[in-house]
């Protein structure tokens, strides 16, 4: 197929089409109504950066995106343990590894906003009447205060996620030649020895998909937060995605929440693109 | 040799109670959702002393479930469908078409990728709104839209190993290149558009902040019911849980029958 026959344009319209109204027009239209007092209907003047400005000394908005990015640092790193954990434990040769990949991925369909309800219960009753039974005062009061919340938040996210990410690194543990990992144990290494210079190497590029995938995922976070916390208490549990959600829609301040979403984009395709460039380094290096 | 078995064992045993710890929320859910107010009170671990079915009747009138699991399948059916026909050709074309530009195309798809749903939300329904879209139809052209990006990009990947000697031997028999992309190409894509339906189902399927800022009440799917479900009885574990329940098990229905496609379709979507 070549740019001037007409079936190149006919087989990709329906989709090029889809991309503009949906993410291009709406994209640089929200770009353009940050600068304005738009109210969600018409614009009437350009106020130049007196959102962004607003914006930086918005207390709320700061704390939304500081608790966003340790939320997302702390569910990587432990998702990222648990997924390569559980590939290697799910990878061993065992009657019920497959029952075992079956669980552990079983919580990734399902929604996250059923989750965050049914883990409502767990941390509230279940940890309460726990605590209470065992006498434990740390299990009581969870949601309760910042902290609870956002180790639930944690807790929850990694649950969901882990099976994920299990099965993207035994994509990666499956290709590693089984007659290398052989030959180590005839030379006599130990089995961290193995894990430390033929399996760890070997699943290194996984890091980085799955990396990637948490990283930006974990940023986008929204309907777990909205589900489990709420944001509370005092909105203290609130993150980036709600907090332009509810600028939007329940205080109805659209231009502003357009400008919170223009900066929630820079942060992400910042995460993004250091990543890839990392990648492509690292591939380099090679 | 013993000595490495008995290893082996212990580890699966580990494995095995990770899996039921794994599996506890869905236990915990389930009893509890067979429970009295009262009961759930005095005990949460423990099997209900007896089944008590209202919780499950109350809930399944109020989610009004046949009609939101109708319109959960209607729009992850349609949405799923459209995204596979018209990535595919996307894909195709794109493929076959070795110019600049068309490789500038599919890095605009690819790179669109990168913006967040937040980013666009509030244009994106102010603007359907002016168009009267704010309905079914729009959101499935919404799903197009956001959908189509990693869709056009796998069946890009999986055009590399289809040769052009087909498409050609097909002309040449006087085939036109709808007659060749339908009945040559497509059948061979199979397998990736069994991935790319998986991954789209279970992302529309789930999908909650979107349909909520677009469908009225009458069509709404079931995460939107458990939302305004769970927030009319916060607190009444009993009802809450019954209807988280009933919400899941279409889910687990599916996945059982179909865990092997759906485990391997998410690894094919997210390696590559």
């Amino acid at each position: 197929m070549r740019n001037r026959d007409l079936s190149f344009w006919l087989f990709i319209m329906p989709v090029l089409v889809s991309l503009c109204l949906v993410i291009i027009v709406p994209f640089i239209y929200g770009f353009i109504y940050s600068f304005t007092n738009w109210n969600g209907l018409v614009a009437t003047e350009f106020i130049g950066f007196k959102n962004y400005i607003t914006l930086f000394k918005d207390e709320e908005f700061r704390a939304s995106i500081w608790f966003t990015t340790k939320f997302a640092v702390t569910s990587v790193i432990l998702l990222n343990f648990l997924g390569l954990g559980l590939a290697m434990l799910v990878t061993r040769k065992m009657k019920s590894s497959n029952f075992m990949r079956t669980v552990f991925f079983m919580p990734n369909l399902i929604g996250g906003l059923i989750l965050g309800f049914i883990w409502q219960f767990i941390f509230i009753s279940v940890f309460g009447s726990l605590g209470d039974l065992l006498g434990i005062e740390a299990l009581t009061g969870w949601l309760s205060t910042t902290a609870t919340g956002f180790w639930g938040l944690v807790i929850l996210t990694s649950w969901q996620m882990a099976g994920y990410i299990m099965i993207i690194y035994i994509a990666y543990l499956e290709n590693i030649p089984k007659d290398l990992i052989e030959a180590a144990k005839i030379d006599g290494a130990s089995s961290f020895q193995r894990f430390r210079n033929i399996t760890f190497p070997l699943v290194a590029p996984a890091f980085t998909v799955s990396m990637f995938l948490t990283l930006s995922g974990s940023f986008k976070i929204y309907d777990q937060n909205l589900s489990l916390t709420n944001g509370g208490p005092y909105n203290s549990t609130q993150m980036a995605a709600m907090n332009i959600v509810k600028t939007a829609f329940t205080e109805n301040k659209m231009a502003y929440a357009q400008s919170q979403a223009v900066i929630f984009f820079l942060i992400i395709a910042f995460v993004a693109v250091t990543q890839v460039y990392y990648n492509k380094k690292r591939e380099v290096d090679l | 040799m013993k000595k490495s078995k008995r290893k082996l064992y212990m580890i699966e045993l580990l494995g095995l109670l990770l899996a039921l710890l794994w599996l506890s929320p869905f236990y915990l859910m389930i009893v509890n959702a067979f429970k009295t107010k009262r009961e759930i009170f005095s005990g949460v671990l423990g099997l209900p002393k007896e089944l008590t079915t209202d919780n499950f009747v109350k809930a399944f009138n109020d989610l009004d479930f046949f009609k939101s699991l109708f319109n959960s399948v209607l729009i992850t059916v349609v949405g799923v469908g459209v995204i596979i026909i018209f990535s595919s050709m996307a894909g195709y074309a794109l493929a076959r078409n070795k110019s600049k530009l068309s490789g500038i195309i599919l890095l605009v798809f690819v790179a669109a990728m990168l913006i967040p749903f937040q980013s666009v939300m509030i244009p994106l329904v102010s603007l359907f709104g002016k168009a009267d879209m704010l309905n079914r139809p729009g959101l499935i052209l919404m799903y197009l839209g956001f959908g189509s990006s990693l869709s056009i990009f796998l069946y890009h990947g999986a055009m590399t190993g289809i040769s052009n000697s087909m498409d050609e031997a097909a002309i040449i028999d006087g085939a036109n290149k709808f007659q060749v992309f339908w009945k040559i190409i497509f059948p061979l894509l199979k397998p990736i558009s069994v991935t790319v339906g998986i991954l789209n189902v279970i992302w529309i399927w789930n999908d909650f902040l979107l349909p909520s800022l677009i469908l009225a009440d009458s069509s709404a799917t079931i995460p939107l019911k458990m939302y305004l479900f769970f927030g009319q009885y916060t607190k009444q574990w009993h009802l809450a849980l019954a209807g988280l329940t009933i919400a899941v098990i279409p889910v687990i229905i599916g996945y059982f029958f179909a865990q092997k496609q759906i485990i391997e379709g998410v690894s094919e979507g997210a390696v590559k």
